[in-house]
């Protein structure tokens, strides 16, 4: 690109040489190292460009693979048959679920024979695979006294330990004997797995189900946390979008230029780089100290995402009614309309792919916020069911996706930390949803003027 | 009545109002469209809107003030011998409550009569019991001035449920039969609806003002009685950060300095690894790269500002912290004693700030005019000195803002810090040990188990106060330096 004769620092040096005229082909040192400097900045920057590439991409591959075990569980599925005989004589027995234990042990220890297996184990080492079973199995019968004489298949789930053995988490290099599992359970683990005792299943309760305690990570799942979310972007939707709109409006279309509607600004642009956590506090105080609204309702979470979102959406209505031609308002004027009219039939309208694009982004943006719905009591453990109704769904206690993902990786246990991989997962399906309906609405109804 | 049907009563006091409205234009101008000054439509609107705004403004101003009134009476019926060691008022009104929803809501399931709810004197161990069996959940026995209590707050609750009915129905009532009565051919009908919705667009914006208004009075009032518990002083001073959650909080020590430190220690990393990374990526991608590439690696970029910062705190805590212990930890150069540590949170926050920085960059560095780089290139210099030389200099200002909107954003992260850096409050400069930030110790001081009004939980108020004003500061210095640094170009 650069003469490197015109360049200033070289000519006084080929004034000099003057009596061995140079080529402009062949470049001099100073060209050269200019050249080097050059690339070297221009690889600083591709590097730079790649460095953000590669963290997302770090990124990407810790959320798939730490996650996908989530939507896994590990079961061990059992056939057997309880005579009316056999289930009298347990419930004479003193040590009841026991006695049922036995009974579950015998049929696992059948089915092993049967193709071919024999390894040895007590009640001890099914109890650190499977659990507790026979209070399952009492309470079956009991409940269907039915089924007895009949074979009944009982799919109990698998410890978190033999559940963490069969998707990678834990090895037997790994596993230190314990009262939750020894290295010799593992033996008995395989024979399982490989008589298809023992199987890995698709998790439905993790996506549908409801937080669970802190010693059964197995059960945990987010569904009633989504529904908190669902809840709450409700709200956030149907006050943050008209609230949003009118005050746009009002700044775009009526404010006059005063120090009024400079304060109102200067406001919206502060109140959107104020932390999230100040409106955590915001909502703690005034909304359930003062206002004495119910304390983890995802009404109040919803409250308190609105006033976050409200500069989101204000700023990206008002680029999108700033965006509409003056033409439009001015035709609609000179046809007889009023001013609202203009606006409401004619500059509204044509904004409006816009600022549902905005609203959305918005959107996406309170529903992965964590911070502030911890301040008002929404927090994971709440979770534990799902609303009753409609209307109680907005003040029965609840928790968010975000908010239950922070409790399990607040729970310090690699069972949780897998739940809260999973969930992330499920979080961002939502997020990027939303984000491509945002995009394809832009590409499909935004127009250039 | 519940809020569900007496909102629906409104709408439809305003719907009736609305077709009665419009019937009586046409009827007045006898028929003929021509003769309204404004279209039937309007005239319809305008009752509409005088039954349904002034009731809805009553309803909710009502609400938001009712369990105001009904919670300082109560509170006010509560003797001093009610509120035993260790608890508080606030705690004892939480029973209170509690115990009058059980009692509403064993009513409500045909478990108790109206009236045992109402009057009940009798033993207070049966109702406690009676209150269990209707699967209400109540904590503690009952008492006599909790039950009394409850009882009052059942009664005042209810009576001031019946009379706001009355007054919103009334208001909707009144609204709509003045909006009739003006209703005529010549009222002008379209001009008084287009004022009401302006009123209604005004209030609408006035709502941004109200937030910061009540996050102003929020923060101001919780610390100045936290300031009455616990001296000013001691706060902003105080090297030592140890809060005691046992009893009133009476022994804690609630110095900020620390909290600050390892704030300001964490930001500064995040801005060591954003700042370079996301200003060459800029640079980068507005000067050097073509449109494909820019095309693709823009919005790639953005997503990692798209994500939730739960997923970066995630990042931090179980694959950051990990990597770096796995390094500095004892198998490696034996500097680090745990996961979480300011390098962990500092190293993913700055991966989340890169396209904050990158892309306020970018637009930066495109608004300084075309004529500038064509001026240097007309002279020799080469893409790289244009960009250090002139492009630079001339977007400084600029991308000063974009930085302190950065560590802004930084300082009042919270989520990343909670996960990876760790809860131990300590001055320290060895940046893989613990340390922990204001926003994280607001977490826990208002969600652990303290008492609202002990200074335990009160002096996340006073943390939220500092936060709010430093990130404020820095926010309206950033503004004004980006806005005068627009102008100069436009």
């Amino acid at each position: 690109m650069t003469d490197t004769t015109l360049s200033p620092e070289t000519s006084p040096a080929a004034a000099g040489d003057a009596a061995k005229p140079k080529s402009l082909y062949a470049l001099d040192d100073l060209t050269r190292k200019r050249n080097a400097s050059e690339k070297r900045f221009k690889y600083y920057g591709l590097g730079a460009v790649l460095i953000g590439l590669f963290f997302l991409v770090v990124l990407a591959t810790a959320i798939i693979s730490e996650g996908i075990p989530a939507f896994t569980r590990t079961i061990v599925e059992v056939e057997f048959t309880l005579t009316q005989e056999q289930y009298d004589a347990a419930e004479k027995e003193l040590f009841k679920t026991k006695a049922y234990e036995q009974f579950f042990i015998n049929a696992l220890q059948g089915q092993l024979e049967e193709s071919g297996m024999s390894v040895p184990f007590d009640a001890k080492a099914i109890e650190r695979i499977v659990g507790k079973t026979g209070g399952t199995i009492r309470e079956y019968f009991k409940a269907n006294p039915g089924a007895l004489g009949a074979p009944a298949a009982f799919e109990l789930a698998a410890s978190s330990r033999v559940d963490g053995y069969s998707n990678g988490r834990v090895t037997r290099e790994t596993l230190t004997d314990s009262r939750f599992l020894e290295k010799s359970d593992l033996d008995i683990v395989d024979a399982l797995v490989e008589t298809g005792i023992i199987k890995t299943v698709f998790n439905w309760n993790f996506i549908t189900g409801a937080d669970s305690g802190v010693d059964n990570p197995g059960g945990a799942g987010i569904g009633a946390s989504v529904v908190g979310s669902f809840f709450m972007m409700l709200v956030v939707l149907f006050l943050s979008l008209p609230i949003g709109v009118a005050a746009s409006i009002y700044l775009e279309e009526f404010a006059p230029q005063n120090r009024f509607t400079d304060m109102i600004e200067v406001n919206i642009s502060n109140l959107a780089a104020v932390p999230s956590i100040v409106f955590g506090i915001l909502g703690l105080a005034v909304f359930i100290q003062f206002m004495h609204l119910p304390q983890s309702a995802p009404l109040v979470g919803g409250l308190v995402l609105t006033l976050m979102t409200l500069p989101t959406i204000i700023i990206s209505t008002r680029a999108s009614l700033k965006a509409v031609p003056p033409s439009i308002r001015d035709a609609a004027l000179g046809v007889g309309a009023s001013k609202m009219q203009s606006i409401f039939h004619h500059v509204l309208p044509l904004a409006m792919p816009g600022i549902l694009t905005g609203t959305i982004i918005g959107l996406a943006q309170a529903l992965g916020e964590t911070a502030p719905l911890l301040l008002i009591g929404m927090v994971g453990f709440v979770a534990r069911g799902y609303p009753d109704g409609f209307i109680t769904g907005f003040i029965e206690p609840n928790s968010a996706m975000p908010a239950q993902i922070y409790t399990w990786a607040a729970r310090a246990d690699y069972a949780f930390y897998e739940k809260a991989w999973g969930g992330i997962i499920i979080l961002l399906v939502f997020l990027l949803t939303m984000n491509i309906l945002a995009v394809i609405l832009r590409r499909r109804f935004e127009r250039r003027w | 009545m519940s809020l569900f049907w007496l909102v629906v009563i409104v709408l439809a006091i305003a719907l009736v109002g609305y077709i009665a409205g419009r019937a009586r234009a046409l009827a007045s101008a006898g028929g003929d469209m021509r003769d309204l000054h404004s279209l039937p439509v309007y005239y319809g609107a305008n009752v509409a809107m005088k039954a349904a705004v002034p009731a809805f403004l009553i309803l909710v101003l009502w609400l938001l003030v009712q369990p105001f009134v009904v919670h300082s009476n109560i509170s006010g019926m509560i003797p001093e011998s009610a509120v035993g060691d260790g608890s508080s008022l606030g705690l004892v009104m939480a029973e209170v409550r509690r115990t009058a929803e059980g009692l509403e809501n064993a009513v409500a399931s045909g478990q108790m009569t109206d009236d045992f709810a109402r009057n009940a004197r009798t033993d207070f161990n049966d109702i406690t019991t009676r209150l269990k069996d209707a699967g209400q959940i109540v904590t503690s026995q009952i008492t006599q001035p909790i039950m009394r209590a409850a009882q009052a707050y059942r009664i005042m609750v209810s009576n001031g449920n019946f009379y706001m009915s009355i007054v919103v129905l009334l208001a909707a009532i009144a609204g709509a039969l003045w909006g009739v009565r003006e209703t005529s051919a010549e009222f002008r009908a379209r001009n008084t609806v287009e004022r009401g919705i302006q009123v209604i667009l005004f209030s609408a914006a006035l709502i941004a003002v109200l937030t910061t208004l009540g996050i102003v009075l929020s923060l101001v009032f919780n610390t100045v009685e936290f300031f009455r518990l616990y001296p000013a002083m001691d706060f902003f001073f105080g090297l030592t950060w140890s809060p005691s959650f046992s009893g009133r909080g009476g022994s804690s020590e609630l110095g900020i300095l620390p909290l600050l430190w390892g704030t300001f220690y964490i930001s500064f990393v995040a801005l060591a690894v954003a700042v370079p990374v996301g200003l060459f990526a800029a640079v980068y991608l507005s000067e050097y790269a073509s449109p494909r590439v820019r095309a693709v690696a823009k919005p790639m970029l953005e997503i990692l500002a798209g994500i939730p910062t739960i997923v970066y705190g995630l990042f931090a805590l179980l694959t950051v912290g990990p990597m770096l212990l796995s390094v500095f930890g004892d198998n490696g150069l034996g500097i680090m004693k745990a996961g979480t540590a300011v390098m962990t949170a500092g190293l993913v926050m700055g991966i989340m700030l890169i396209p904050f920085v990158s892309s306020l960059s970018d637009d930066i560095i495109n608004a300084v005019p075309q004529a500038m780089r064509d001026g240097s290139y007309g002279l020799g210099a080469t893409k790289s000195e244009t960009v250090k030389q002139v492009i630079l200099p001339a977007a400084l200002p600029g991308i000063v803002g974009a930085i302190l909107l950065a560590a802004s954003r930084a300082i009042g992260e919270t989520m990343i810090v909670v996960l990876g850096a760790g809860a131990a409050a300590r001055l320290s400069l060895n940046p893989f040990e613990a340390m922990t930030t204001v926003t994280a110790k607001i977490v826990s001081q208002l969600t652990g188990d303290a008492d609202f009004a002990s200074p335990v939980a009160l002096v996340a108020f006073a943390l939220g106060m500092t936060l709010f004003v430093v990130t404020l500061g820095l926010n309206i210095v950033a503004l004004y330096i980006v806005r005068k640094y627009r102008e100069q170009y436009d």
